[in-house]
């Protein structure tokens, strides 16, 4: 976070006003925009900067307009797989399969109600489901305490149950939530009430470890006073867990993104815990956070209508542009976040409108398009970016492949669109200075207070400007050493004419 | 005009006065930096043997706060970013004054009746004088500041630290040498004044909030009345 002012600026702020009016300002003063526009970034300073939409809805499809028979039941999860949508109807206990059958289309194509030949062939409170690159079906059969795995045509291959391991508790139940599927057919599983990281089981079904174990947050005082206390006093106090993961994504390179709801404000303040990850094979977090703050959705956390807290992240999607995009269930707002950490843009809430939601709960991508999956009112929202949206993407793609000329007229028109667009400053600023102009470039960086690529900049402009004025430079070097060295020669030249003998033999 | 040049001076009789004022003004102005050179001596030097003048000490702390306003604008954004939107150039003008007026009348409140040497002017001097090093450290920064990357910058908050921390040295001893205090007792009244100020800042909020509660009864019982009639 940043620090707007220093200590003594508050001190003397609160002084000076209790000496005009008594009148004691509170802290220093932040802009803040109380009617909320539907889209939003957040500027340098924090401060909310309404954008233009990046998305707009395409069409909301329920059960009717899916072409179901009988509605939706606390429908869980969505996965999408080329053109499939696989729609976990959880409370009915089945699977649905949708296909895109054109632009605004969702068609029903089967349900997946039984595995044949498992044991039961019956799911009991499916929550998830992945589908690796043969078409095999990985099923997470929460209540059945298993995660199935079946063949295209829904013959049952093996199952996945609790491991034995003595990590796992025998009182703790297997309970997958959400799992994911990577090439080689090893699973990753997010468990309710397993908080050690992900569940890595190999292709062969053997528990093989768990992966990306969150931190474990603490303060410095209840640390102390655990260690004072005594062992019966300890048992007592809440212990140091960490929280569990509540969704995860595979990206396209095989990277896990994993997202955790529930933080604690004052741990997401102190930044001792990550509200997003990004987990390479060995479980580490390698999430790039470059942002002016960090990646956990709103900065405010206000009580408006009733709702309070940092926002709650219930599920991710990574797009093929690494653009990962958050939805956050407490304020039904959905993030996205380049791959650099930084905000691309906010937008949605709660409501019964098309674009807001009482309770969304997955959501998943289509190429640039999104899906959301409401749990309460059992819709499933169509996102398409809009021009402005689809600028953004274009502008990034054109930079990743090298077209600067390109990137920078793209994020031009995206800056004539939104003129507060940091985003669309600093990518015109990047295209400049790949394209070598590093004089314009640094004016772009300085606008919108992006120090590291303004450095950059500025190194390489020095560098060519002292390539350029190399002569000036040890000339004006020169003179400052000879000019006082000439100067006091002169007058010793001077000095040595007053007072040569032959003016004073002439006296 | 004062006594002493009550009779009406010549022409050249004012031009030699006004020349020996400006020149006691530039040696008293050059004074500042064999005092923050050498604290100690300076600062008897300074009120004790009259090397000091106010006309230097109010130089001094306009040219601080010149810098304090100066600096926002033209220090690199790399090492100071600017919300011009929250900017109160008044309140940074009154950063430096108000402290410094609590500082001084509260020290000096103190001292005065522990047998310190310095008047209220002394040690206004005396803290004036003592914040030299802030301009003379913080201009030349802000202007290298704009010729640096953030990897280099590293030196910017080192320096803009000591600045402070030297101007902070040289009140504390400066307020010992004007007061002749021992080295115990200049630091037991440093941290009295500090506490002085403290307990000037409680009395200025009661007294302003209770003139405005007071007010606001007035205003009160006039519009009550006015509604009467």
């Amino acid at each position: 976070m940043k620090k707007k002012s220093t200590k003594t600026k508050i001190l003397c702020r609160l002084l000076t006003a209790t000496l005009v009016s008594g009148v004691v300002f509170a802290g220093a003063g932040k802009a803040y925009a109380g009617e909320e526009n539907y889209t939003y970034v957040y500027d340098y300073w924090e401060d909310v900067q309404e954008s233009p939409d990046a998305y707009t809805v395409s069409r909301v499809f329920d059960f009717n307009a899916l072409g179901i028979s009988g509605n939706l039941k606390s429908p869980e999860s969505l996965y999408v797989k080329g053109d499939q949508v696989y729609l976990c109807d959880t409370g009915n206990n089945r699977i649905l399969v949708l296909e895109r059958s054109g632009s605004d289309e969702l068609s029903f194509v089967q349900e997946i109600k039984t595995v044949k030949g498992a044991e039961p062939e019956t799911f009991s409170g499916p929550a998830d489901i992945a589908v690796d690159n043969d078409g095999n079906y990985y099923i997470a059969d929460r209540e059945n305490n298993r995660v199935v795995k079946a063949d295209p045509d829904l013959n049952f291959i093996m199952q996945f149950t609790k491991p034995d391991d003595e990590a796992i508790g025998a009182e703790q139940a297997f309970k997958p939530d959400k799992i994911v599927c990577d090439t080689a057919g090893r699973i990753y599983c997010e468990s309710a009430g397993i908080n050690k990281g992900l569940l890595k089981f190999e292709e062969d079904g053997t528990f093989s470890g768990f992966v990306g174990a969150t931190r474990v947050s603490y303060n410095f005082i209840d640390y102390i006073w655990k260690r004072l206390a005594s062992q019966e006093q300890r048992a007592q106090m809440i212990s140091f867990v960490p929280t569990e993961y509540d969704n995860v994504y595979m990206d396209k390179e095989g990277f896990i993104y994993a997202v955790s709801g529930g933080l604690k404000e004052e741990d997401l303040d102190a930044g001792t815990v990550d509200a997003v990850r990004k987990l390479n094979m060995m479980g580490t977090d390698i999430l790039v956070r470059n942002g002016d703050y960090p990646v956990f959705g709103d900065l405010y956390w206000g009580g408006a209508g009733g709702i309070s807290g940092p926002s709650y992240f219930k599920d991710v999607t990574v797009l093929d542009n690494d653009i990962y995009i958050c939805l956050d269930q407490k304020r039904g707002r959905l993030f996205g976040y380049d791959d650099q950490g930084r905000m691309v843009y906010a937008f949605g809430g709660n409501g019964n409108q098309a674009g807001y939601f009482r309770n969304p709960v997955s959501i998943e991508h289509m190429g640039n398009d999104l899906l959301v999956l409401d749990q309460l009112d059992c819709t499933i929202t169509l996102f398409i970016p809009t021009d402005y949206g689809s600028l953004i993407y274009q502008a990034m793609d054109q930079f990743d492949n090298g077209e600067y000329d390109e990137a920078q007229a793209t994020w031009e028109e995206v800056k004539t669109l939104n003129g507060n667009y940091s985003l669309a400053y600093i990518g015109i600023g990047r295209s400049l200075y790949r394209k070598g102009e590093y004089e314009e470039a640094m004016k772009y960086f300085e606008a919108k207070y992006d120090d590291e690529n303004y450095s950059r900049a500025y190194a390489q402009y020095r560098k060519q400007w002292i390539r350029e004025n190399i002569i000036g430079i040890v000339v004006v070097i020169l003179a400052l050493f000879l000019v006082p060295l000439s100067i006091g020669r002169v007058y010793k030249i001077k000095e040595d004419i007053d007072n040569a003998d032959i003016f004073k033999l002439s006296k | 005009m004062s006594k002493k040049y009550s009779k009406k001076e010549s022409k050249e009789e004012k031009r030699a006065r006004r020349a020996v004022n400006f020149d006691r003004y530039k040696k008293s102005l050059k004074f500042g930096f064999y005092c923050i050179s050498h604290p100690l001596d300076g600062f008897w030097k300074l009120t004790h043997e009259h090397k000091g003048s106010m006309a230097a000490a109010n130089t001094i702390l306009i040219l601080a706060i010149f810098t304090r306003i100066i600096k926002l604008k033209y220090t690199s954004f790399l090492f100071l970013q600017v919300y011009w939107e929250d900017i109160n150039i008044l309140l940074y003008i009154a950063s430096i004054l108000f402290p410094l007026a609590l500082w001084v009348v509260g020290n000096w409140a103190l001292t005065t009746l522990f047998d310190g040497k310095g008047r209220l002017g002394d040690v206004y001097m005396g803290t004036c004088y003592g914040m030299l090093p802030y301009p003379l450290i913080q201009l030349p920064l802000m202007i290298v500041s704009n010729f640096v990357t953030i990897e280099e910058g590293q030196f910017y908050s080192v320096l803009s630290v000591l600045s402070l921390v030297w101007c902070l040295i040289l009140i504390v001893c400066g307020m010992g040498q004007i007061h002749a205090y021992s080295a115990g007792k200049t630091l037991l009244f440093t941290v009295a004044s500090l506490f002085a100020v403290l307990v000037m800042i409680f009395l200025l909020m009661i007294f302003f909030s209770m003139v405005t509660q007071g007010v606001a009864y007035f205003i009160s019982i006039g519009r009550e009345l006015m509604y009467r009639m």
